[in-house]
This record gives C-alpha cells, sequence and structure tokens, in this order.
C-alpha cells in the first residue's frame, strides 16, 4: 500500500441555510481501500459523497486528490474541463438509481462503450469487444449487448452501470447507495460482484450506505457520521463489534438479525 | 419594392448580423447568438439563410438559390425573386460559375466552389447534439470542454443496429479539429466538399437564433470509427438526362407502374452537361 492518501478531505464545512449538513469532516482513503460511509438518512452522508467528488462546493475546507504520478491536486480549485477529464477516466461514480448513470435509451455495449468514446477510443470493434467482456464480467449474457437497459432488471442495470464505470479501470470509484432499490437476494449477489472486481482492480473506493450489513462485508475502514459530524470511525470490524460512541452502539443494535 | 432598405433589412440589423458572422468566422464551427428577426416567409424556410445572405450581400453581386439542389424550386423561385425586388442592381443567376452568394438548402453545388464565393446555408436545427441532450446548458457545456463522446455514441448505435452509420444526411462534422458541427440537412455525400473548400461558408438559423461558418480552407472531418470509416451515399446509377456517374441522383417516380428514373439534384450542373452534349453531337 502507497504512503500517500489517495484522497484527503480536511475541515469540511457546508451548511443549507440553518441545516449544517457537514460540519468540520475530514477523510483519508489509501489506494486499493475500502471505506464505508454509514449513518441514517439526513446524517450528511450523501452530500459529502458529492463534496469528495468534487460535484458540490464546500463552504469551507479542503478536497485533494492524489494522481498516480504521485502529485497532489486541489479538486474544487481545477478547471471544470479538468474535473470531468478526472471522472471519466482515474474516477468513477456509481448511483443509487441506475438510471441516473445509465442511458436508457442507448444499448448496454453503447453505454458501457460511452467511456471509452469519451477518452478517444474510434476504433468500433475494440469498444465492441470490450464491451461485451465487460458485460460477461458483471454476469450480463454477451447476447443482450444491444438491448437497451430499460428491457433490463433493477439488478440487471445495477451490474450494467458498474460495467461502465469499471470499463476504464478508475482508481477510485464513489458509490451512492449501490444496493438501495434491490431485493436481498439480488442484493447479495451484487455485493459479491462488486467485492470480487473491487479485489480484482485493487480499486479505492468510498461507499455510503445506511445498510451496515453491506459495509461489513465491502468495507476495510468505516466512518460513522451523525447531523454532519464524524462520530466514530475505525476498522470496520472493531467499530461494528466494539462500537464506542453512543449513536454508533444504538446503530449497530438496531440491526435485525436474520 | 419601394420604402425598404437594401437587401430588406435595415442596415442596423444587417450590422448586428455582420458582427455576429465575424465572430462566427474567427471561430469556425462555433455557434453564435444573434437577434434573428421576422422574415415574410414561415420558419423553416430559410429564414436563417436569408437574413445571412440579407447582411453580406452588395449591389455588385450575384446571387444563386438552390433548393435540394434545383433552382427552379418554390423555395429557390420565391427566395430569389425576393432578393430581385428588394435589392436593386442584385444580378440573379442559376449558373453556380458565375454566382459569389449562393444560398443553399440541402445541397452543395457540384460544381467545384472557388475563392470569393458565399456559400450560405439554411439550418433548421444547429445543435448536432440536439437529440442526444436535450439540456441546451449542457450542450453549451460540452462545446465549451470539446467533450464530444455523446456523439460517437450515436454513431457506435447506427453501426449495431443497422450495421452502419445510418445518418445519410446531416452527418456531424468536426471543424478544425475542434467544435463539432451539423452541416444542416446536405446529404453526406455533400460532406467532402466542405473540407478545404475555397469558399466561405455561413450558417444562419432563423428560428434558433444561431449562425455559425466555416473559413475558406479549413478542415472539416466527418465523424466515423477507425475500422468504419465514413462512406458518402449516393444512389447506384447515372444521370438519365446527362448520364453523369458521379453526381447526386434524385429517384423520380414516372408513373404508377413502377417506373423510376435516377437525375441529377443539381439541376445547374445537369443542364450544363446537356447542353454541352448537344453541342458535341452537332
Amino acid at each position: 500500500m502507497n504512503d500517500e492518501p489517495i484522497l484527503s478531505a480536511r475541515g469540511l464545512r457546508l451548511s443549507f441555510g440553518a441545516v449544517r449538513a457537514l460540519d468540520d469532516v475530514s477523510i483519508d482513503l489509501w489506494p486499493g481501500e475500502v471505506l464505508a460511509i454509514v449513518g441514517e438518512s439526513g446524517s450528511g452522508k450523501s452530500t459529502l459523497l458529492r463534496v469528495l467528488a468534487g460535484e458540490t462546493r464546500p463552504d469551507a475546507g479542503s478536497v485533494t486528490y492524489g494522481d498516480p504520478q504521485g502529485g497532489t491536486r486541489d479538486v474544487h480549485g481545477m478547471t471544470e474541463a479538468a474535473r470531468r477529464r478526472l471522472a471519466r477516466t482515474e474516477w468513477g461514480f456509481v448511483h443509487q438509481d441506475p438510471r441516473d448513470g445509465l442511458r436508457m435509451a442507448v444499448s448496454a455495449g453503447g453505454n458501457v462503450g460511452e467511456r471509452l468514446m469519451a477518452v478517444g477510443d474510434r476504433h468500433y470493434g475494440n469498444i465492441r469487444e470490450e464491451a461485451a467482456r465487460w458485460l460477461e464480467r458483471v454476469e450480463i449474457p454477451r447476447s443482450r449487448i444491444d438491448d437497451a437497459p430499460r428491457l433490463f432488471s433493477g439488478g440487471m442495470r445495477q451490474r450494467l452501470q458498474i460495467a461502465r464505470t469499471l470499463v476504464t479501470r478508475p482508481r477510485l470509484v464513489f458509490m451512492d447507495e449501490p444496493t438501495g432499490g434491490l431485493d436481498v437476494s439480488v442484493q447479495a449477489r451484487l455485493l459479491d460482484l462488486i467485492r470480487a472486481l473491487v479485489a480484482d482492480l485493487g480499486i479505492a473506493v468510498i461507499l455510503v450506505t445506511h445498510d451496515i450489513a453491506a459495509a461489513r462485508l465491502l468495507a476495510h475502514r468505516m466512518v460513522v457520521m451523525r447531523q454532519g459530524r464524524v462520530v466514530e470511525e475505525g476498522l470496520t470490524d472493531r467499530v461494528l463489534d466494539d462500537p464506542r460512541h453512543p449513536y454508533t452502539q444504538l446503530l449497530v443494535s438496531s440491526v435485525l438479525a436474520a | 419594392m419601394s420604402g425598404y432598405n437594401f437587401a430588406y433589412l435595415d442596415e442596423g440589423t444587417k450590422r448586428m448580423i455582420r458582427r455576429a458572422l465575424l465572430k462566427a468566422v474567427a471561430v469556425p464551427g462555433f455557434q453564435v447568438p444573434f437577434g434573428s428577426r421576422e422574415m415574410p416567409l414561415p420558419y423553416g424556410w430559410g429564414t436563417g439563410g436569408i437574413q445571412v445572405t440579407a447582411a453580406v450581400i452588395g449591389p455588385d453581386d450575384t446571387l444563386k438559390v438552390i433548393d435540394q439542389g434545383a433552382d427552379d424550386t418554390t423555395n429557390a423561385v420565391s427566395i430569389r425573386r425576393f432578393f430581385a425586388r428588394v435589392a436593386p442592381g442584385l444580378r440573379t443567376t442559376e449558373s453556380t460559375a458565375e454566382a459569389t452568394v449562393i444560398q443553399t438548402r440541402h445541397r452543395i453545388p457540384e460544381t467545384p466552389l472557388r475563392e470569393g464565393q458565399v456559400m450560405v446555408y439554411q439550418v433548421p436545427q444547429p445543435e448536432p447534439l440536439f437529440r442526444l441532450e436535450p439540456r441546451r446548458a449542457e450542450t453549451r457545456r460540452l462545446h465549451a470542454l470539446a467533450d464530444y463522446g455523446l456523439m460517437q455514441v450515436k454513431l457506435y448505435e447506427d453501426i449495431a443496429r443497422h450495421g452502419r452509420v445510418a445518418s445519410s444526411y446531416d452527418h456531424p462534422v468536426m471543424v478544425g479539429d475542434r467544435y463539432l458541427m451539423s452541416p444542416s440537412p446536405i446529404p453526406s455525400f455533400d460532406n467532402p466538399k466542405m473540407h478545404m473548400s475555397p469558399a466561405l461558408q455561413l450558417f444562419g438559423a432563423g428560428r434558433e437564433r444561431r449562425l455559425y461558418a466555416v473559413p475558406p480552407y479549413t478542415a472539416v472531418r466527418s465523424l466515423d470509427f477507425e475500422d468504419h470509416p465514413f462512406v458518402p451515399l449516393r444512389a447506384n446509377g447515372r444521370c438519365t438526362l446527362c448520364g453523369s456517374g458521379e453526381s447526386y441522383l434524385d429517384e423520380v417516380v414516372t408513373d404508377d407502374r413502377g417506373g423510376r428514373m435516377f437525375v441529377c439534384s443539381d439541376t445547374d450542373y445537369c443542364g450544363t452537361r446537356q447542353a454541352r452534349m448537344k453541342e458535341a453531337a452537332e
């Protein structure tokens, strides 16, 4: 593992009127690490993800990205062109609702190929072959390559979104409740898939979820948020098995055992 | 028509359009907004083109107007007659070689253009990303960042579905390796004529209030894939009237028993060739 964090946030603050969505949040993420951000609805975890990904500007604080050449870049200080280039090459974003991350009228192959074409790939045969390989990798049959995602089930759409995001082999992926809205058995398969891909490719992931079980399965480290503050952070097993903050204790004890 | 300024528009309006045109020429392929005026013809009939023509034309110019390649269709005849009435001294012609300003809808003449000529295109939809990204603010941003992966996705979809790029007209082009541009609804057959053309090419979209331009000798490249190169489409046949095997052809139904023939869509080109054939025969 590298010495330098791939993403580092310091003193993030953001208020929506009187509501403090982020209150002095600092986070570090190392290459290849999966970090879960957990907390209840309204705790500011999705806002934090948007700020880290550079989509929302914080009132105060900074986010720095450590690029592969060893330099550091200020996520909110770079030009939009540079940020977009980063977002389609070294970064990826998996949305909770696949409709936000996919083009519903474009075929599965086109969806996966879009990022390749956006970075300048102009060979149809190669793009199609790469798309087909990725579809198989996320357990979508090759024969569905020309079907539009609106003909896919919820679980397939989510897997397609993951293929589309990972096709350019990003170093850092932001995931916003990737298993939300899916039924339990589909969730389990998807979690398995994400775990395998992330381990295979060595991607760093920031995973926002309210599903403690998903966090335990995927994450190395965990951050617990409440009312815009980080109340506890540590290794996943430590946080879940030996929660120290009263809110984390409440959160862990609220999980229903099947 | 007395009581109108030369070429119908008042001088202030022409000046505004010329300023927009100068900007368009300075940034090839970039869509420049302009204050489009009401013109005495309906939207979709060439209100953008007619305003550009009015702004650039002078009494010593020779105007040619074509519609689908023909000089004698309603749109072409009425626009030509309009300028003959509102621009005293202006000569009109049907000959591509004689014209200094050519206003066109859907075609580029077969006769090669030369330096000093101005092509004015009528454009219904200036935004090439229009069917792919409905938000105008977003398409402007994509142009600003030269982020054209989306257009390539459309071509990918065409090949995946039809085995080839399906746009036989209005095939998107890159101008000067920077801006993605709609060439207006000309057939893809005409796209290569835009590349390094010695003539100045101006585009006017009246309803959408946009102007853009391709200055002389500018690179205009049709989008394609390395393994599916751009191929200009042409009907496989010869003109029945002049025998040309190179020109763009229209298919004309001649009777109700399945009779058809191909004729050149460019009437001036076809007529000139027929006259030459007659001379040679005599």
